[in-house]
């Protein structure tokens, strides 16, 4: 029984194949490569923007992809046009050129807990000013969950949109010349750039 | 990449218009891109070989918008390959049955004879016709065997029959391809 001679022309038998294209669905992402790093965006189909995350590698990016396909919708799919406001806000952002972002968010994937304090940083804190954990659980009526309020801002599902990066620790404490600026979903360094950057002082030349 | 929570009842909490809205995720399906991004090559594969090189463009782009409208009623996340398949297979049966019936009538052979193939142009000593020639059965039973490498499973669940049928029609369809080379000989 010799059944190779059948098989070796189906395995020879290589089309010219195209993947499909498919029509923009319920949720559309891009990783963009940013100044402050890279950042997964993604849109739900009605423009609002669901998640702006740092993805260094691709087991983070797969890991809010599948968040995404759980608590959004599973039709996940790599669209770059309907991110295009997005994109052109956040450039014009880090270059400096705007403070404010005209688009559309949904902060779907954060917990009440986490609403609630991402909706009371973007109402206070604007564009160029910071607060600490401290004073943001407070203007939130809870002045005692100052951690809690740190761990929900490090789960941000909308870094940079959601300025979290205008949340700095209690101390502001300087250790070996470097501003301690508390910790960041794109480090440190990130944080330091976008702190920097609004601070309208040689903005970017520190990176 | 295939994750099944079981039941675990997360719910969602809808967007901040409708707080009320809760869907209740049974199964964490992957995202689509990843399948898509996994499979296509495959998906492409069988439809050119089942609709042939004609209409197999169409049949794979027909197979992926109709499991991107059917992916989030998906009760299960195993398999996701052989549902594409099993997809991809019944968009090339359904492909094969309009062109029967766009084809002119006079003729009434036209309808009982298998649809034709145009395999590739490949040294094969005309074994791509003789595949073509085969009884539909069978020739879907062999090229899901052999194209999209499914097991007797994957078959007998993309022709709606049993393994052991699978099992049958891939070995008559061998077997009277055999013949046909002893006697080409």
């Amino acid at each position: 029984m010799n059944a190779s001679p059948i098989t070796a022309v189906f395995d020879d038998f290589a089309p010219a194949i195209l993947p499909p294209v498919l029509p923009e669905s319920d949720v559309s992402y891009a990783v963009e490569d940013t100044a402050v790093g890279r950042l997964l965006l993604a849109v739900r189909a009605d423009g609002r923007l669901v998640t702006s995350a740092y993805v260094a590698d691709s087991d983070t990016e797969d890991a809010w992809l599948q968040r995404l396909s759980d608590h959004v919708s599973p039709r996940v799919l790599r669209h770059t046009r309907p991110l295009d406001t997005a994109r052109r806000e956040l450039a014009a952002y880090l270059s400096g050129k705007a403070t404010t972002f005209s688009v559309p968010v949904d902060l779907v994937l954060a917990s009440d807990f986490q609403r609630s304090v991402l909706d009371g940083l973007r109402a206070r804190v604007g564009y160029g000013a910071s607060t600490t954990y401290g004073e943001l659980a407070a203007a939130i009526d809870r002045p005692r969950a100052s951690r809690a309020v740190g761990t929900a801002l490090g789960g941000n599902p909308l870094c940079v949109f959601v300025p979290c990066h205008r949340v700095l620790p209690a101390g502001g404490s300087v250790v070996g010349g470097v501003r301690n600026v508390g910790g960041y979903a794109g480090g440190p360094a990130a944080k330091e750039y976008l702190l920097t950057l609004e601070a309208g002082s040689s903005g970017g030349s520190r990176r | 990449m295939e994750r099944l929570t079981g039941a675990t009842h997360t719910g969602e909490r809808g967007d901040s218009h409708n707080r009320t809205a809760y869907r209740f995720i049974i199964v964490s399906l992957p995202p689509f891109q990843t399948l898509v991004d996994a499979h296509w090559r495959d998906v492409a594969r069988l439809a050119h070989a089942l609709a042939g090189p004609n209409l197999g463009d169409d049949v794979a782009q027909q197979a992926w918008t109709q499991a991107l409208a059917a992916y989030p009623r998906l009760t299960s996340a195993r398999n996701l390959r052989g549902w594409l398949l099993t997809i991809t297979h019944r968009c090339a049966m359904d492909a094969h049955r309009a062109a029967r019936r766009t084809v002119a009538h006079e003729d009434p052979a036209s309808l009982t004879a298998a649809p034709t193939v145009d395999g590739p142009v490949a040294h094969d000593d005309g074994l791509w016709a003789r595949v073509a020639a085969l009884p539909d059965r069978q020739r879907e039973a062999v090229v899901l065997k052999y194209v999209a490498d499914l097991d007797h499973r994957g078959i007998a669940t993309a022709l709606d029959t049993t393994p052991a049928m699978s099992r049958r029609l891939v070995s008559d369809a061998l077997a009277t391809l055999r013949l046909d080379r002893e006697e080409l000989r």
